[in-house]
This record gives C-alpha cells, structure tokens and sequence, in this order.
C-alpha cells in the first residue's frame, strides 16, 4: 500500500495548492486529504512534509494524534455512533455494539468490503434527539438496536 | 454590493434593511439547527421554497432558515409571522395546510400547536410556552430570528452598532473599562474575569510591542453540551463583531476562531458570515472607515477533547499535535507563536457587543453579586423538555429542569444532575434549590464549566456514571504527565470492576486516594479537575458504590453484569416480536404463549426490552 496511484498523487497536489507552504497549514492539509481520500496515504504524508516543510516525524505525530485522521482506508460508509453522555444514558453503548455485532467490526474498524467504518465518537451536538448515529452526514434520531440494524441493510443495498 | 465605507453608511443600510422588514411582514422561519436537521428540517425547505412558488408568494413571504430555537425536542420546528404562531415536530406534508391557512388565511393549523402535556392546553406562541417565557436571550438573542447566512438580518437586528460605538466614540481603555465594569466572566469554563484578560494582553502587548492575537474558543468538546455550536450556526456575526471589539481593545489585528471537527454546519456558517463581514467592510482593512485593521481566520479541529484547553488550542492552531503546557507564563504574555495572546469562549463573545451597545451596568443588573448576566446551558439527558436554555445566573437547578424543561421525562423519579462537563459533577435531589452560579456550583463540589446540565432519573447508575466520565477522559488524556494518563486509567480499571460486581473492600479509599493525587499533581485544569465525576458521586451517592462493591447489586438495574432479564408471563401473550429481535436466540416459547429467556444465552442487550410493545420485560 506504500506507493500511491498517479490520481492519488494529484490529488494531493491539489490540496496542496491551495496553501501557503508554511507549517501551521498542517492540520488543515491533512484535514483535506482525509476528507478527499477516506485517508492518508503514507507517500502523501512524505510529500506534505517536503511542501510544508515540517519534519516527517512530526507529520506522523500530528496524523496519530487526532482522531479526525487514519493511516488506513475508511470505508464508503462511516458510521458515527455518539457515545455523549446523553446517548449514553440512553443506551448508546447497546447501539454501539449492535453495529459491532451486524458487521462483524469494533470501533476505528472497516469491513473487509471496505463498505463500512464503525466510529464512535464523543458528543455530535444533537443531545435532545440521543441516541444519535450520524452516517456520512446523515443524522439519524433516537436509534435503538433494532432501528440501527434496518438502516445498516439500507445502506448495504445502495 | 453595498461597501461600508463609514458608520453613516452602516446606519442607512441599517434603516433600509429595516423597512424591508415591518413588524407585519410575513415570515418564515424554518428551524435549521442540528437538532431540528437530525428531526428532519432539512426536507422540508424544498417543501416550503415549492408551496410558496406554487401559490404565487415569491418575494412576498420571507422564508427564512433559522438557527437553534433551544426547543430540539419538539423540532422541526416553524414560526408564522407577524401571528407568531409556533409549530412543532412539522412534517413535509403538513407544509401546504401551514402556507394556506396561517401564511395565507392567518389562520392557526390547531394541531400542529404546542399542547402542554401537564394541562393539555394549547399555546399559540412561543412566548406562551413556560420553556420561553422564563428565559431571558442574550448571547442567543437572534436565535431562531435570524438567517445566519444573511448579514442583513442581522444588522436589521441592530448588528454591528456596537462595533461602530465602539470604534468611533470609545477609547480601547474605555471599552477595557466597560467590559470590566458589567462583570462579565469567561462561559467555556474558567469564569475568569473578561475585561481583566483583556486588559493584561494588551500591557503584554504594548510593554513589549508586540502583536497580539484573539482567539474564539469554538472546540466544545464536553459531551452532552451543544450551547456554543447553537450560537456558531444560528448567529455567527455575534461572535464576529465581538471578537472585533475585542481585538480593538486589545490592539490585535489577527484573530482566528477554532472550531470542532464535529460541527460542519458551524464551520460553514461561520466562514460565509467573515466572507461577508469582509465584502461590507466589516472585517479586514480600515473598517467602517476607522483606520482600524482586523481579520478572522476559521480554524477546524481534530476531534481532540484536550484542544479545548487553551494552551493545547495554541499548539494545535500552530499545527502541532494539541498537548497542553504548564502555565507559569500565561497565554495574555505569551501564547500563539510565542506573543500575548488573547482566547475567549464562543458565549463570551457573544456576551460583548450587547455590553458595549447598552452599558455595563445593563449587563451587571442581571444575575448575582459575583457571576453577571446570562449563561447558556443545555439540557440534556432524561429531561420532558432537551434544549437550549439561556436564564439569569442565579435561577435555581429546580427552576431549570422542572418549571423550563417539564422535569423528568416519563414521571420517573429525579436522581441527579451533572454540570459543567466531564471535570464537573453530580448533584443530588438535595442541591436542586442551589442558585446556579461558578460560586455556588464550585462550593457543592461541581462546576460551571461551559454549560452542559445532563439530567439523570432513578434507572442512571451513578457509579456507571463516574466510570463513563473517566473512560470518556482516559482516551482523551493527551498523555503528556503521568498523574493524568496513569492515574484515570488506574480509576478506570476500578470502577469498570466494581461495576461488573468485581469491586473488592479498600477500592473506594484507593479511588479516594488517586482523585486526590490527580488535583495536586497534573499539569493542566482539565487534569486537575478530572477526578470530580468521581469524587463528586462517591460524596452524594456512596451507598451506590457500597451496594456494587459489597453486595454486588446495582441499584439503578444499569449495570449489566448485575442484572438480569426475564418476562412476565401475567404481560406476556406470545406474539413472537423479542424472541425475532433477540441476536443470540436466547428466548423460547410457542406462538401465543408466555415466552422464557436462556440466562445462559441472554447478553443483556435489551433489544427485547425496547421491542416489547407490553412491558413484558422485566430487569432485576
């Protein structure tokens, strides 16, 4: 997975264009080509630290540090289940683990279609409507087991 | 488009856009905050923009997508005006009844009308809803009024009047005094004096002539609190204009607002508002023809808790992994690249340009002697009425969640109620007359923090409680010193056993012990408060501990290796539905006969709980 496609590598020149070469842009560089390539290739990350001028290692430590980044491919979906305190109350952690047992994965996981990620994330700020699952950038409201398990089949059929 | 050049300016366009706004224009506003978005608003825009084009009204009815109402739990929610007739959880197929009758006839549709689920009487008005009418807005003054995307709303508002008092008819030391002078202290957390802060960045400044920065604080990371992503999306231009008076104050010309991963609408909002505030001359060079300079980068987040911190904030604004440091020099001396720099929370600013446009004494005349104004909470968790609540410091807890949020949802029976964020704490049913305020919250051994007010009822282990809090902060430790990182994860270990009924005599002294070591040893506040879910619970709910660790029973019937499921063959008439839900196939029996559950199978997941439509299932 280490050398990178002819595409990938242009898209990540795109990316790059849009900022100035200066190391405070590295955040939202990276940002950019998760959004753009579901994650981070390792030759992108050689190529963002020659631009910015940033060491490499200190690439990588910013790419592990923050859980908006991954060093693997997400899958086409990504399911984000919010563990907030109010979802928790009200039983996200059984959602969670619906998920985990339907697709086979545990958090931070892809299935091996690379269809599905499963996330679960702190708090997306739609604490009346707990539990909350948002996939892609669909919210879904007071989801339960069996709520959640209907809309993983529908995602799967599209 | 119009180009601001002078306040004169500012002043005509206010009054044009004014008049194209009359108190009985027809308007509506669709509520287009997360939570009316999760309930389903987004689909009714297209709805209404065709309804309304289908009956000729284009141009003649304002359609106006809003920010947070506060009232989520009802949402989507609609506003007719000038009738103000309020609608709640509105359906796309209820959109051509509420163009026909209240937007055309100014009729009433009865039954999409608030009922009062205590009386059953029906309410016309947002202001006749007990959630409104004790509420007083000031940091969320426009929500719900305003179009976030239009600045002309909200300079109709009085928008930027503030900023143009200040710029042309006070000194930077009087707008330093001023905001001294109302009392206003920081909303994310700390409750540091506003006007103080800013008064020392700009002697850091100026002692060493150095340029400054201002920072808006948008990475609200506390689960269970959305306050500042509802004024993020619902009124950026107020956190704009404040952090421009603020930077005129201060002698800054950089600003830069952070904003969490987690929020894209907010993110959106806020750039087309500093793209606009920038084409009006509001933003940027020689604003409103002053000679003053500012300007406002937006910076997303990572999806790291620990960059709420202010000095982790920096680093990560610097590009660097968000890790925080000691303190010894303060951020007003030396914080983003090394210069004094300034960071106040989103509410804060928006606290601002209200002080500045009506005084300090205005501001200082609500609230209590020590904490002025207002303060956002949102409230959350097992509450009749979730939203966002903005009241006068000092109202009661009981006042918050029963006479605005309706109380405890389903009749259950009040246990606690946690503020101020994962480093807050729980409070019991005997703190519920306790003034909110930093003083009073702080003297019960919990916080202000940034607003998060989460509700628990009988059936909410509080132990569980605690043992979500440290498992929530172990992940977010950012690792840096060893009471934080070790410590929470020795907590953690203890509590995930006594809540599988593993706990052992001498756990409770030994979690006593390390809570106390983590608030003497760790570097930054979110270390030093970290133990407060802990130490707050084993204060107010000690016998929920005893019965986990000594009789190896959880009270609340939460915690799932304590309890188990079983069906009550009096409730039980057989129609299959938990025993086709169960993952494991745990239940047995023959159609239309009591079903049993196999404990042996059973993995308490409580699907069958939620499916049985007769509450045949029982947790013991």
């Amino acid at each position: 997975m280490s050398v990178i496609t002819s595409e990938t590598a242009e898209a990540i020149e795109q990316i790059l264009k849009q900022y100035p070469p200066d190391p405070s842009a590295l955040i939202a560089v990276l940002q950019d080509i998760q959004r753009d390539l579901r994650y981070l290739p390792k030759e992108g990350l050689r190529r963002v630290a020659e631009y910015l001028g940033v060491p490499l290692s200190q690439v990588y430590r910013v790419a592990t540090f923050y859980t908006a980044f991954s060093l693997v491919p997400r899958g086409k979906h990504v399911i984000k289940v919010c563990m907030g305190t109010a979802c928790h109350l009200k039983g996200a952690a059984m959602v969670a683990e619906a998920v985990e047992r339907i697709l086979g994965i545990g958090p931070d996981q892809t299935t091996d279609d690379l269809l599905f990620t499963l996330e679960t994330v702190h708090c997306l700020g739609a604490c009346a409507l707990a539990p909350v699952v948002v996939i892609d950038t669909d919210y879904h409201a007071h989801m339960d087991t069996a709520k959640i398990a209907r809309l993983i089949d529908k995602y799967a059929k599209e | 488009m119009p180009f601001l050049t002078d306040v004169r300016a500012l002043e005509e366009f206010r009054a044009q856009a004014r008049a194209k706004r009359p108190a009985d224009a027809r308007v509506i506003c669709l509520c287009g905050g997360t939570g009316c978005r999760a309930s389903g608003s987004a689909t009714l825009r297209p709805v209404f923009e065709r309804c309304l084009s289908e009956n000729g009204l284009d141009g003649e009815v304002d359609f106006r997508v809003t920010g947070c109402h506060g009232l989520c739990e009802y949402g989507p929610l609609v506003i007719v005006h000038p009738q103000r007739y309020f609608y709640q959880r509105v359906k796309p197929e209820d959109v051509p009844e509420i163009v026909h009758e209240s937007v055309i006839a100014g009729r009433p549709v009865e039954r999409l009308l608030y009922k009062d689920p205590a009386t059953g009487e029906v309410k016309l008005r947002e202001d006749e809803l007990p959630f409104y009418n004790r509420q007083q807005r000031i940091a969320m003054r426009d929500n719900g009024i305003i179009d976030p995307l239009r600045i002309e709303d909200y300079i109709a508002r009085g928008g930027y009047a503030a900023l143009a008092k200040a710029l042309t008819s006070m000194t930077p030391e009087e707008v330093i005094e001023e905001v001294e002078k109302s009392g206003l202290r920081g909303r994310g957390g700390g409750g540091f004096p506003t006007g103080r802060k800013w008064r020392s960045c700009r002697e850091a400044g100026e002692k060493r002539g150095e340029i400054r920065y201002v920072i808006c604080n948008g990475d609200e990371g506390d689960p269970g609190a959305f306050m500042d992503e509802g004024i993020m999306e619902g009124n950026p231009h107020a956190i704009i204009e404040g952090m421009t008076i603020g930077a005129y104050a201060i002698g800054s010309h950089e600003g830069f607002i952070y904003v969490r991963a987690e929020y894209p609408l907010a993110v959106k909002h806020l750039s087309v508002a500093v793209e606009q505030a920038r084409e009006y001359g509001l933003l940027g060079k020689n604003i409103l023809g002053t000679g003053f300079s500012f300007d406002i980068k937006i910076a997303r987040g990572g999806g790291a808790f620990v960059c709420g911190e202010s000095t982790a904030l920096m680093a990560s604004l610097e590009g660097k992994a968000g890790e925080p440091r000691s303190k010894y020099i303060h951020t007003v001396e030396s914080g983003l690249w090394e210069k004094p720099t300034n960071l106040n929370n989103v509410e804060t600013w928006a606290c601002v340009p209200p002080i500045i446009l009506h005084g300090a004494e205005w501001f200082a005349s609500i609230g209590t002697e020590e904490s002025k104004g207002t303060k956002v909470f949102s409230v959350v968790g097992k509450v009749e009425n979730t939203g966002l609540v903005e009241v006068p410091m000092g109202v009661t807890l009981r006042e918050i969640i029963f006479d605005i949020c309706g109380g405890i949802k389903g009749g259950k029976k009040f246990k606690a109620v946690q503020t101020g964020g994962p480093s807050g704490g729980c409070l019991p049913e005997s703190m519920l007359d306790l003034p909110v305020d930093f003083e009073h919250l702080a003297e019960a051994g919990s916080m202000m923090g940034s607003g998060g007010m989460i509700v628990m009822d009988e059936e909410t282990c509080m132990v569980d409680v605690a043992r979500y809090f440290l498992e929530f902060l172990t992940e977010e430790s950012c690792g840096k010193c060893t009471p934080c990182r070790e410590g929470l994860r020795h907590m953690l270990s203890i509590l995930t056993r006594i809540t599988k009924g593993e706990g052992q005599p001498g756990d409770i002294e030994t979690l006593h012990e390390l809570a106390d070591t983590l608030a003497d040893a760790a570097l930054c506040g979110l270390g030093t408060t970290a133990a407060n879910p802990v130490l707050s619970t084993l204060r107010y709910f000690e016998d929920e501990y005893h019965a986990h660790v000594y009789e190896k029973r959880c009270p609340a019937g939460f915690c799932r290796e304590l309890i188990t499921f079983s069906i009550d063959p009096e409730a039980c008439n057989g129609c299959h539905a938990c025993f086709a839900a169960c993952p494991t196939q745990a239940i047995t029996g023959e159609a239309k006969k009591p079903h049993e559950i196999d404990q042996a199978k059973c993995i308490r997941c409580g699907v069958c709980r939620i499916t049985c439509r007769f509450g045949a299932v029982k947790v013991k």
